[in-house]
């Protein structure tokens, strides 16, 4: 049970939810950028809960398999296809031995998932099995890799998709106040959540830049601070006063002030939104943060959303022989 | 008691740090007693861990408790905690136990720490006197992090409270010693950095791939040893993950 890699992009690793529990050592958690999309493709395969997958930043490769393997797309649409024949995103597909599944680019988002049904196998550093590039643990996926598959119960019931609510365009991003919330002047806050943003190039796992026109963002307090704990979500301030939200990757402490924290149920919408794509904050209170599902919750809810696949257009080789209905074109891309 | 209202943020107490995470914090400036009691009170959480907390951490001066939201509400948590918090004095608190102080030969000026004439005038010290008043006495190690295993130490004399550099320095080597606001940080790895190098180590206080790859925790103490250029570079060339450095347990 094994996936060849025969080639792979610039930003391609393996991701799970993350090695919680080091923050002490120094550790962020990391994982995969959007963990919404692990969430996703647990749904899909019917995981008990999510698997570590192939994460695949802007594009992803080629693939092929040793035995007949399910797998399942989630996250950023990508461009792709099964032997030559499209295949539409967040769906499962089956992949047989001297196929060729071809990933990438993305046409929306930034980060796309490619999971098997048993998960990917690789080796635990630290309990997960999540590539780390700024703590020195694992590294990127070159081609010639192979990755061991996991095994899994139960029968195979064939392909299944399911409708997402759009992430991958930038929008409205919920934030809550933090502990250095109070270091910014209510005036500066208040401009802050009436300011238009936009995703800069400048983003990777560690971290997005917002560009946005007018003032920077300062504290007084912005070189003398004391460094604290940073979550990923985190607001932070530069030294200039730009807006950097915290990713995966972040530091663990840090002496830039954070203005405030964007949600997890959010946060994929900041680390999927394409260079140039609109992002705008909207503050809760920390009651309202608390009530939003936690993660375990949204997976409930995402297995209800799973149906079978049934004649998506796009995996039809030759379409002139079927009747398509008058208007309808793609199905889930979004 | 813990405060809920969401902006009222910036004080000592406990704040509500994203859905799943609280923050104990004894201080905004770096008291050596702020440090002891982050120590103290993290201790005192891990020794009997309140319900539905599933990690705790220290900073510089704060206390990270970190809970699951399907096990206890936010607001249930920051109470118990604040409670707690006003049980005691914590500034008083016992250090960990099995604490370790580590002495590592350090390099310093020159090449290895090219700004410490100019890190020494913010001090308002000489670059001599600067070395001898950084290998004084032991420094602890406030906390772990930033990056993987990477120790903050201090608190150095009131003199070092010198602000960060408005521009960053784009690369310090592993093992820079860089000096900001009473601390003085280890570099796990190569990194950029707002702070001004004085000088450099050999020793790793991270290694990962090995049994303990993190060497240092907080509560140790790290006692910099000056060095010549020439033993340095026997010491960086050797490839000995502790660059020289020796270990002894503290009572």
């Amino acid at each position: 049970m094994t996936l060849t890699v025969h080639r792979a992009g610039p930003g391609v690793s393996v991701q799970d939810m993350g090695r919680a529990g080091h923050l002490g050592a120094g550790l962020a958690r990391g994982g995969a950028a959007d963990r919404l999309a692990l969430l996703e493709a647990a749904a899909l395969l019917g995981a008990p809960g999510p698997l570590a997958a192939v994460e695949m930043a802007g594009t992803g490769g080629l693939i092929t398999t040793d035995v007949p393997e399910r797998l399942c797309l989630t996250g950023a649409v990508m461009r792709a296809s099964l032997d030559g024949a499209a295949l539409g995103w967040n769906r499962t597909l089956r992949l047989d031995p001297g196929q060729r599944l071809e990933i990438g680019p993305a046409t929306s988002g930034t980060y796309g998932y490619l999971t098997p049904r048993g998960g990917i196998a690789t080796g635990l550093l630290l309990g997960s099995r999540s590539a780390h590039g700024s703590a020195g643990l694992g590294r990127r996926l070159e081609a010639g890799d192979t990755l061991t598959t996991g095994g899994h119960e139960g029968e195979d019931d064939g392909d299944v998709t399911m409708d997402v609510a759009d992430r991958l365009h930038g929008g409205t991003v919920r934030i809550m106040a933090g502990p250095q919330t109070g270091f910014f002047a209510p005036e500066v806050l208040a401009r802050f959540l009436d300011t238009a943003f936009a995703r800069s190039p400048q983003a990777n796992r560690q971290g997005v830049r917002l560009d946005h026109d007018g003032a920077p963002f300062a504290t007084n307090a912005q070189l003398d601070l004391l460094s604290d704990f940073i979550v990923p979500g985190d607001i932070q301030m530069s030294g200039a006063g730009l807006p950097f939200v915290l990713s995966a990757e972040c530091q663990t402490i840090g002496g830039y002030p954070r203005i405030g924290t964007v949600l997890p149920a959010d946060l994929p919408r900041v680390a999927q939104a394409p260079p140039g794509a609109p992002l705008r904050f909207r503050m809760l209170s920390a009651e309202e943060a608390c009530a939003l599902p936690s993660e375990a919750r949204t997976l409930e809810t995402l297995r209800r959303l799973v149906r079978p696949l049934v004649r998506d257009p796009r995996d039809m080789r030759d379409l002139g022989s079927y009747q398509l209905i008058g208007g309808v074109t793609a199905g889930h891309e979004t | 008691m813990a405060k809920q209202e969401p902006m009222a943020t910036d004080g000592v107490g406990v704040h509500p740090l994203g859905p799943d995470a609280l923050l104990v914090r004894f201080g905004l400036t770096l008291e050596a007693c702020a440090n002891r009691a982050a120590l103290g009170f993290a201790g005192a959480l891990r020794a009997d861990p309140p319900d539905g907390a599933v990690e705790v951490a220290t900073a510089l001066a704060s206390v990270l408790v970190r809970f699951d939201p399907d096990l206890v509400a936010r607001a249930d948590l920051a109470d118990s905690l604040g409670l707690m918090l006003g049980a005691r004095d914590w500034h008083d608190a016992a250090l960990p136990e099995e604490r370790k102080r580590w002495t590592v030969p350090a390099a310093f000026g020159g090449d290895h720490g090219p700004q410490l004439e100019d890190a020494a005038a913010a001090a308002g010290m000489d670059a001599a006197e600067a070395v001898r008043d950084l290998c004084a006495r032991p420094l602890g190690v406030l906390a772990i992090g930033f990056a993987p295993g990477q120790p903050y130490l201090g608190p150095l004399g009131p003199a070092w409270d010198i602000p960060r550099q408005t521009a960053l320095t784009p690369q310090v080597p592993a093992g820079a010693l860089v000096v900001a606001i009473r601390q003085v940080v280890l570099f796990a790895n190569a990194s950029p950095t707002g702070w001004r190098q004085v000088g450099r180590v050999a020793f790793r206080p991270a290694r990962m791939g090995t049994e303990l790859p993190f060497v240092l925790r907080a509560g140790d103490e790290v006692r910099l040893r000056p060095v010549e250029p020439d033993a340095f570079e026997r010491l960086l060339q050797s490839g000995d993950p502790d660059g020289g450095a020796t270990c002894e347990d503290l009572a």
